[in-house]
C-alpha cells in the first residue's frame, strides 16, 4: 500500500508533514511499511487481531451465558513520536504529577494554596472526590498518587495540552505492553531498524513503585480487584500475574489485630501494600460507603496507623475532578515557581459568573462536560448537538453549574490508519503512564486510541475507538 | 495460596472432571441400548437416578424419554451438574484465577466451553450425541495433560489434582451402579452373553477395557467390580484416586505420609484405608449397591472436610466487621 495520495488535509499529520511527504522521524517505518505488498499489510493485520483474541485481550465482559468478549479493534500502523518532543512531554508529566502530588498533600493538611487564595475553598470542599475522611492522612513518604495517566491531545500547532488526569486507578496500560508484543511479531523488521524505546519494563517498575512503600523486608504486594465482573480485570489479572503477585478480591481480605491480612490455605498472611483497583468510595465500609461489599472493613485504620500502603491513596479523586483541573497550571506556578511545560487546554467554569454566561451563548461551538465524570459521559458536543439537546443541557448547567465545565472543540491531530485498501488520517490521543515511587519514572510510550471513524473525535471504545502501538524513539546519542 | 484461589482451581478440576463422566454415563447407556435384544423396553431413568438429580429432572422435563434425558444431562442450563453447566462454571473459576493458572490451561477451558456452546446451540449433540461425547472426554483429557505438563507441581497444582481425582472416584462409583440398576429387574441374566456384552461396554465407558483384559482376561462380574473398585493402578479406579488424592492432600497440608494434621486427611485416610483392606467377597456379600451409596457418602464427607480445612472464609477473632461502624 502506497501512501503517495495519502493527503493530511488541514490537520496536525504527525507522520505527514504534507501530501505524501513523511517527517523525518517517521521516513524509515513509512517507507518499510509503503514496501509491504498489499496482500502482505492486510495478512499481518489480521495475524495481529487473531493473536490479540488469542491471548485474550479483551474488556467489557458480559456476564454468564451472554459472555461476549471484545477486543479492541486494533491498527498495525504505529504512531510515532520523535526523541525530542517526548523529552519535554517526560519534563512536563513529571513537572505536573509533582505539582499534583503537592496539591493532594496541601489540600488534606494545611490547606495553604485556598488560604493564599489561588483556588477557591468551596470549590474544593464542593468536589465529590474530596473526601473529608482523608484530612490528615500521611501516605507513606508523602507520595498520593503513585501511578497516573495523564491524557493529552496534540492540536493544531503540533503543541500537546493536557486534556484529563487520572489520578485514580487509570487503566489502559496492559494494552499497551499487549499491543507491543503483537506490534514486536507483527514488524520484526522495523524494531530492527528504528530506534523505538521499550515499554516492557513497567510491570517491573510498577513493583518496585509498590514495594517501595513499605520498609519491611520482602513485602507481600497485592491486588484488589472488584473481580471477574469489572470491565478491566484482564488487566488487573495481567498484572498481577507480570508483577508475580497475588490478585485479591475485598473477601480475601481481613482487617485484624490492626493489620490487613489474607486468608490461606494455611491461615491469615500479613499484607504489606495494596493497588487498589477499586473506587476510593469502596474501598472501606465502616469509613465509606457502608453497603459495599467490595472492599475491607477496617482497612482505613490499618493505613492510618502505617500499617498498610494503599497505591494510589484514598482522596486523589479530588485531582480529578474537572473544574479542579482547570487550576492545575497555576499549581504548578505556585507548588514548583515553574512555567507549565505542557498547557492545559483552555477551560470555562460554568460556576464562574463570567464563563457560564459565555458557555451558555456559545454552547454551539463547545464542549461541555460533568466535572465527575470519565469515559465520555456526561458530555455535550455542542457542533454535533441538536437545539433540543443544547436546550435541555443549558438546564442542566443552570441546575447545577459546580458540575459543569466547557471546552474549545478541539482538531485532535491525526495518523495514518488502515482504511480497506488504503490509508486515511484518523484523530488520536495518547495517555502515557507515569510511576511515583522512589522517583518519578515515565513510560516511554502509552496508550495511543484513535477514532476509527471518519471524521470522528470520540476515541473511546465503546464509540468506535481502537488503538495503536505507540513508538517514541530514542535520541541518537541515546542508547536504544 | 488465597482459599478463594484454591477453591476456585479445585472446583474449576471438580467441574471439568464431573463434565467428562457425564458424558461417559450417557455414552455407556447408548451403547447398552443399542446391544439390548429386540423388544426390551428402553429404560432412560436410571441413568437420572445415579446422577442423584432425578426429582429436579421429573419437575422439569416429566417422561424420562432419550431427548429428556441427555437433553437434561448434557444441555440444560438450569441443571447446575449438566456438561454444558459444569463447563460453563470451570470457565467462570478459570477466569478468576487466570493469573495463577498457565495461559495454555485458560484457553484450552476456554476452546472446550466454546466447543459445547457451539454444539447444543447448534443441535449437534442431539443428532450425533456418540461424537459429541468423545469430544467432551477428549477436552477433558487435554486439559488434563496440559495442566500437568504447564503448571508447577506446587500447592494449587494438587488442589486441581485432589479435585481431579475425587470426582472421578464418585463418578467411577457411580458408573457401576448405573449397571446396577439397569441389572436389577434381570437378575436371571447373569452370566449370559448379554449380561458380558454389559459388562464390557460398562468397562468401555470408563476407558477401563483393555486394561482389564491385559490383568484378568475373562469378563466376569465380579473381576470388573474388583477392578474399577479396587485396583490400586488403573487410573479411573476409585482405590487409585483415592491413594494419590490422598498424597496430593498431604503434600498440601505439609505432613509426611505417617502422620494427620486435620480433618481432611483423617476422613481421607480412613476411607482410602477401608479399600486397601477390603475384599471383593465382601463388598458383594454386602451388597454393591449398599457398598457404593455408602462410599459416596463418606465420599462426600471428605469434601466438606476439605472445604471446612482450607477453602471456609470463617470469621476471624478480632477482626474489624461493619458491626464495628463509628
Amino acid at each position: 500500500m502506497q501512501f503517495t495520495s495519502y493527503d493530511p488535509e488541514n490537520f496536525y499529520d504527525e507522520t505527514f508533514e504534507g501530501r505524501g511527504r513523511p517527517r523525518p522521524g517517521c521516513t524509515l517505518v513509512m517507507e518499510k511499511i509503503a514496501a509491504l505488498t498489499d496482500g502482505e499489510l492486510k495478512r499481518r493485520q489480521q495475524a495481529a487481531e487473531r493473536v490479540l483474541l488469542d491471548m485474550g485481550v479483551t474488556f467489557g465482559v458480559q456476564g454468564e451465558g451472554t459472555s461476549h468478549e471484545h477486543i479492541f479493534p486494533f491498527d498495525i500502523v504505529p504512531r510515532i513520536v520523535e526523541a525530542a518532543v517526548w523529552e519535554r512531554l517526560e519534563r512536563g508529566l513529571r513537572q505536573r504529577v509533582t505539582a499534583l502530588n503537592c496539591f493532594l498533600q496541601d489540600v488534606y493538611h494545611d490547606k495553604k494554596i485556598i488560604k493564599d487564595g489561588i483556588i477557591p475553598g468551596d470549590l474544593v470542599a464542593s468536589s465529590k472526590g474530596f473526601l473529608k475522611a482523608c484530612e490528615g492522612l500521611n501516605p507513606p513518604k508523602g507520595i498520593w498518587c503513585h501511578i497516573a495517566g495523564i491524557d493529552l491531545v496534540r492540536v493544531a500547532d503540533g503543541t500537546f495540552h493536557v486534556l484529563e488526569d487520572n489520578m485514580r486507578c487509570p487503566s489502559g496500560v496492559a494494552y499497551v505492553l499487549e499491543a507491543r508484543q503483537v506490534m514486536k511479531r507483527t514488524f520484526p523488521e522495523l524494531f530492527e531498524a528504528s530506534r523505538v524505546r521499550p515499554v516492557d519494563e513497567y510491570p517491573g517498575r510498577l513493583l518496585d513503585t509498590l514495594q517501595c512503600l513499605t520498609d519491611r523486608p520482602d513485602p507481600t504486594v497485592v491486588i484488589l480487584t472488584p473481580g471477574i465482573y469489572n470491565s478491566a480485570y484482564y488487566e488487573h489479572s495481567f498484572l498481577a500475574q507480570k508483577m508475580g503477585v497475588e490478585l485479591v478480591e475485598g473477601a480475601d481480605l481481613v482487617a485484624a489485630d490492626g493489620f490487613v491480612q489474607m486468608r490461606t490455605t494455611r491461615g491469615l498472611k500479613r499484607v504489606d501494600v495494596i493497588y487498589r483497583r477499586v473506587n476510593d468510595e469502596f474501598l472501606d465500609p465502616l469509613v465509606f460507603r457502608e453497603e459495599s461489599l467490595l472492599g475491607v472493613p477496617g482497612l482505613m485504620d490499618a493505613y492510618r496507623k502505617g500499617r498498610v500502603a494503599l497505591a494510589n491513596a484514598p482522596g486523589t479523586g479530588v485531582a480529578d475532578d474537572k473544574a479542579i483541573y482547570a487550576y492545575v497550571e497555576k499549581f504548578i506556578r505556585y507548588y514548583l515557581g515553574e512555567e507549565p511545560v505542557i498547557p492545559n487546554v483552555p477551560t470555562y467554569l460554568c460556576s464562574d459568573e463570567k464563563d457560564r454566561a459565555y458557555v451558555l451563548d456559545h454552547l454551539d461551538q463547545l464542549v461541555v462536560k460533568a466535572t465527575n465524570e470519565a469515559g465520555g459521559h456526561g458530555m455535550l458536543i455542542g457542533s454535533q448537538a441538536g437545539r433540543r439537546e443544547r436546550e435541555e443541557f443549558a438546564g442542566r448547567i443552570l441546575a447545577d453549574p459546580r458540575n459543569y465545565i466547557a471546552q474549545p472543540v478541539l482538531a485532535l491531530s491525526r495518523v495514518p490508519t488502515i482504511c480497506g485498501d488504503h490509508f486515511e488520517g484518523r484523530h488520536v490521543d495518547l495517555r502515557p503512564y507515569i510511576l511515583y515511587g522512589r522517583d518519578i519514572h515515565v513510560m516511554p510510550g502509552g496508550l495511543t486510541r484513535v477514532a476509527l471513524r471518519k471524521g470522528s473525535l470520540v476515541v473511546n471504545s465503546c464509540q468506535g475507538g481502537g488503538n495503536k502501538d505507540t513508538w517514541v524513539l530514542s535520541g541518537r546519542d541515546k542508547p536504544c | 495460596m488465597l482459599s478463594r484461589v484454591a477453591n476456585a482451581i479445585y472446583w474449576m478440576n471438580r467441574y471439568i472432571e464431573r463434565a467428562e463422566n457425564y458424558a461417559r454415563f450417557i455414552d455407556v447407556k447408548l451403547a447398552l441400548t443399542l446391544d439390548m435384544p429386540e423388544g426390551t423396553a428402553e429404560q432412560w431413568d436410571p441413568l437420572v437416578r445415579t446422577t442423584g438429580d432425578d426429582a429436579v429432572f421429573a419437575e422439569r422435563f416429566g417422561k424420562p424419554t432419550k431427548e429428556n434425558v441427555i437433553r437434561f444431562l448434557a444441555a440444560d442450563t438450569d441443571n447446575p451438574n449438566s456438561i454444558l453447566s459444569c463447563l460453563s462454571a470451570a470457565r467462570q473459576n478459570a477466569r478468576s484465577v487466570r493469573e495463577i493458572i498457565s495461559s495454555e490451561m485458560w484457553e484450552q477451558v476456554n476452546r472446550s466451553y466454546l466447543t459445547v456452546t457451539d454444539a447444543v446451540s447448534g443441535g449437534r449433540f442431539m443428532q450425533n450425541p456418540q461424537g459429541f461425547f468423545a469430544e467432551v472426554k477428549t477436552a477433558s483429557h487435554l486439559f488434563g495433560g496440559i495442566t500437568d505438563a504447564t503448571m508447577s507441581h506446587g500447592e494449587g497444582w494438587h488442589f486441581a489434582r485432589l479435585g481431579r481425582l475425587l470426582e472421578r472416584a464418585d463418578k467411577t462409583s457411580r458408573i457401576l451402579d448405573v449397571k446396577y440398576f439397569i441389572l436389577l429387574p434381570d437378575v436371571s441374566d447373569v452370566g449370559t452373553p448379554f449380561d458380558n456384552i454389559q459388562w464390557s461396554a460398562l468397562l468401555k465407558s470408563a476407558s477401563a477395557l483393555e486394561m482389564y483384559r491385559k490383568h484378568y482376561g475373562r469378563i466376569t462380574p465380579h473381576q470388573v467390580v474388583e477392578f474399577l473398585i479396587l485396583n490400586p493402578n488403573f487410573p479411573r479406579a476409585i482405590r487409585y484416586c483415592l491413594i494419590k488424592g490422598e498424597d496430593s492432600l498431604h503434600a498440601i497440608s505439609g505432613s509426611d505420609g505417617g502422620t494427620v494434621q486435620n480433618l481432611a486427611e483423617r476422613r481421607l485416610g480412613r476411607l482410602r484405608a477401608d479399600l486397601d483392606y477390603a475384599d471383593i467377597g465382601e463388598i458383594t456379600a454386602q451388597g454393591l449397591h449398599e457398598f457404593l451409596d455408602n462410599f459416596q457418602a463418606e465420599l462426600n464427607r471428605v469434601g466438606d472436610a476439605i472445604f471446612e480445612t482450607f477453602f471456609a472464609l470463617r470469621p476471624v477473632e478480632g477482626a474489624m466487621t461493619k458491626g464495628d461502624l463509628q
